[in-house]
């Protein structure tokens, strides 16, 4: 596995993937916080699936909603935010009309998560391996001998060093790259049919975050779980993900596979981010520009959330993007994009076509 | 030994602005009840290079390989253990405090954490017109005037200097802090990652204003930061730095087409590209840093290069020229050229 060859490895692994098969359906999710100042619509009807053995990327900035997104999945939204509307299906139960005993048994049983600060996610006055044990001990059956015994196993299969004494370090005997090692070992340990990982790369080193990226994938692998990765990195996206969701201020604005987002990407928003990031090896005298910064979530843009800072709008002239939302429109291969560039409506014809756009890209 | 990794044929102003030479700073451990030093942190280990007027030098490295101690000690933030570094043929570590304050005004910095670098309790104006104060330029009245005018330059409106640096995003006070490091008319700016703690979008538009700042004023920068990426796409030459040495130096086109330090190589390839369809092969390299504390002997790398050779341990490889202006410290340069 030293060598990942991207050409090969991703038509084989989708067509692997049933596209009619879905292990977690999230349908018009909404998550509101609410604050002294006001409503904070942090998750705005977000829909997506995720299918077995998957790695489903979710991209965006800092307050897009990528991470309670995550957390209103595994349901550890906490007061004042609340999941007000929308429906998790994970096989065929409604995640969120489970009693809160059911929803642990699903809870880092079949759904687990990691999250961005490794050494902050461990307890600082327990052994890593007490800690990791502790999974087996409440999910299991296991005697605390063997529960141990499998521990040390399992940091060896993430690759720690020395796992029989470092299964009596503390968190911070470690280091951050080790530290999320033993927080994937904990993911993992019971065979989770689906892995949230949350900015798992993003405190760490690059030599040590193309580590730990290897060891998510090969443990995709060996067990077949599905990844839910959310980033802020379109490389890591681009070198991880099968599916990809573009999120901003919210919402989902663009969603397709890996290779159509980024040869095809059709929403502003996308376009901005992809040609705003210098890419090693390519010359380019100036970066593009995404203009303005993110809405405060408080007070949320009329119409397109996306529109005041949208060149193509004011290319175009569109004023319909100031009045009025646009809904999702869904295209060949299930790519979809929430954009009046290319939707019509009573007294608003697209601009833009989709299939004009196909044919001219060839 | 000052004509370090200096390039030949720059069409560039030729003159060099920064020269620093075996520059070395330890930090002491300390320990017990006498607080005495039982190690040293060997933070930059004989570092060297020249930095030409105009020009842009990338620093580039893992966290904890003193890339950060570099900048700071150009600047006499920090005092070097040894060695030297020259402002403009003037060298700045052996300037009394009155020679040293008038220096400063040439040397700036901006720092990676907007919102720590910014006093909470005061308006961003004071904040910018600090060094002209301190340095007593121009009237009352003309320093409010200058203030308004690096705002402007820097992408701010007017009545932003009254407010606080509360009621700015990351990416606003991050101009700020660049207004801050302008208002003396420095020569020459450490940028120590001054991208690092912004969202994507607002990257690009920092990278472009420091830019457009360098082509106004010809500036020169130290461009400090671990993003590969962001670091060739600003600087002329690139440096990189593994455990308090620099191990390869070079234009950044040369440094990228062909790497000569395993340890280089091993850090482009761990870049992920935004190209799902890129073809590349990836260098994983195995364990992590060595602390400073007690690095390993001979070359600094070696329990983590995958083309040790038997002499790797035992003497560390010197700095050497091995193309034109291309500067790399390895054994083992020459069986692996990659094309």
């Amino acid at each position: 596995m030293a060598i990942r060859d991207k050409e090969s490895d991703h038509p084989e692994r989708l067509s692997v993937i049933n596209p009619t098969q879905s292990l977690l359906k999230i349908s018009d999710l909404k998550t509101y916080f609410f604050t002294e100042d006001g409503i904070v619509k942090a998750v705005d009807g977000v829909s997506f699936q995720i299918r077995p053995g998957e790695v489903m990327g979710i991209v965006g900035e800092s307050g897009s909603g990528k991470s309670v997104t995550a957390l209103s999945i595994m349901r550890l939204i906490g007061v004042p935010g609340r999941i007000v509307s929308g429906k998790i299906t994970f096989e065929n139960r409604s995640i969120l009309k489970l009693s809160d005993p059911e929803m642990r048994s699903i809870r880092g049983n079949q759904i687990s998560m990691i999250f961005q600060q490794p050494q902050s996610s461990l307890n600082p006055v327990y052994t890593v391996g007490d800690q990791l044990s502790e999974a087996f001990l409440i999910h299991t059956d296991l005697s605390k001998k063997d529960a141990w015994k499998r521990t040390v196993e399992l940091l060896r299969n993430v690759g720690i060093p020395d796992p029989e004494k470092k299964a009596h370090a503390y968190p911070h005997e470690m280091s951050g790259g080790q530290a999320q090692r033993v927080m994937i070992a904990m993911a993992l340990a019971l065979k989770p049919k689906i892995l949230i990982a949350d900015e798992p790369t993003t405190a760490l080193d690059v030599t040590i975050q193309a580590q730990i990226l290897r060891l998510v994938l090969d443990l995709r692998d060996q067990l077949g779980t599905a990844i839910m990765l959310i980033t802020h990195d379109l490389g890591i996206i681009a070198e991880t993900a099968d599916w990809v969701a573009v999120m901003y201020a919210g919402q989902i604005v663009e969603q397709a596979s890996v290779t159509d987002l980024f040869e095809r990407p059709w929403h502003p928003y996308t376009q901005g981010l992809i040609n705003s990031i210098p890419v090693l090896g390519e010359e380019k005298k100036r970066l593009d520009v995404i203009p303005g910064s993110v809405p405060n979530m408080i007070l949320i843009p009329s119409g397109c959330r996306f529109s005041p800072r949208c060149r193509a709008r004011s290319e175009y002239g569109l004023s319909i993007c100031l009045e009025k939302e646009p809904g999702i429109q869904t295209f060949q291969n299930g790519h979809s994009i929430r954009c009046w560039l290319y939707q019509n409506q009573e007294g608003h014809s697209a601009p833009l076509s989709i299939s004009a756009n196909l044919q001219n890209q060839g | 030994m000052s004509e370090f990794a200096t390039p030949s044929n720059r069409n560039r102003k030729s003159k060099d602005l920064i020269r620093v030479n075996d520059l070395v700073k330890y930090f002491p451990v300390r320990a017990g009840v006498l607080k005495r030093t039982v190690a040293w942190v060997q933070a930059v280990d004989g570092v060297s290079f020249t930095i030409k007027e105009g020009e842009t030098l990338g620093l580039v490295g893992e966290s904890g390989c003193g890339k950060s101690t570099v900048g700071l000690t150009i600047l006499r933030l920090l005092d070097a253990t040894s060695g030297t570094v020259e402002f403009d043929g003037q060298d700045v570590f052996s300037l009394n405090k009155k020679a040293l304050k008038t220096m400063r005004r040439n040397m700036q910095i901006v720092f990676q954490d907007p919102f720590a670098s910014l006093n909470p309790r005061k308006p961003i104006n004071d904040a910018i017109i600090a060094g002209l104060n301190i340095h007593q330029i121009g009237s009352p009245k003309e320093r409010a005037d200058l203030v308004i005018q690096l705002l402007r330059k820097v992408g701010l409106e007017d009545y932003h200097a009254n407010r606080y640096p509360h009621e700015f995003s990351g990416g606003q006070r991050q101009r700020i802090g660049i207004a801050r490091a302008l208002a003396l008319q420095p020569k020459f700016i450490v940028c120590d990652e001054p991208v690092s703690a912004l969202d994507v979008s607002i990257q690009s538009q920092v990278l472009n204003l420091l830019c457009d700042l360098q082509d106004d004023f010809g500036l020169t920068y130290l461009f400090i930061a671990h993003n590969l990426s962001v670091v060739e796409h600003l600087s002329d030459r690139v440096a990189v730095m593994y455990l308090g040495k620099i191990v390869e130096l070079a234009p950044k086109v040369e440094l990228f087409r062909n790497p000569l330090h395993p340890y280089t190589k091993a850090l482009i390839s761990a870049i992920p590209l935004p190209k799902p369809k890129a073809k590349k092969e990836q260098i994983i390299l195995q364990g992590e840093v060595p602390s400073p504390l007690n690095p390993p002997s001979g070359c600094r790398f070696h329990p983590r290069c995958p083309i040790a050779i038997d002499a790797c341990p035992l003497s560390e490889p010197e700095f050497r020229e091995h193309n034109p202006d291309h500067w790399v410290a390895c054994f083992n340069t020459e069986p692996i050229q990659v094309s």
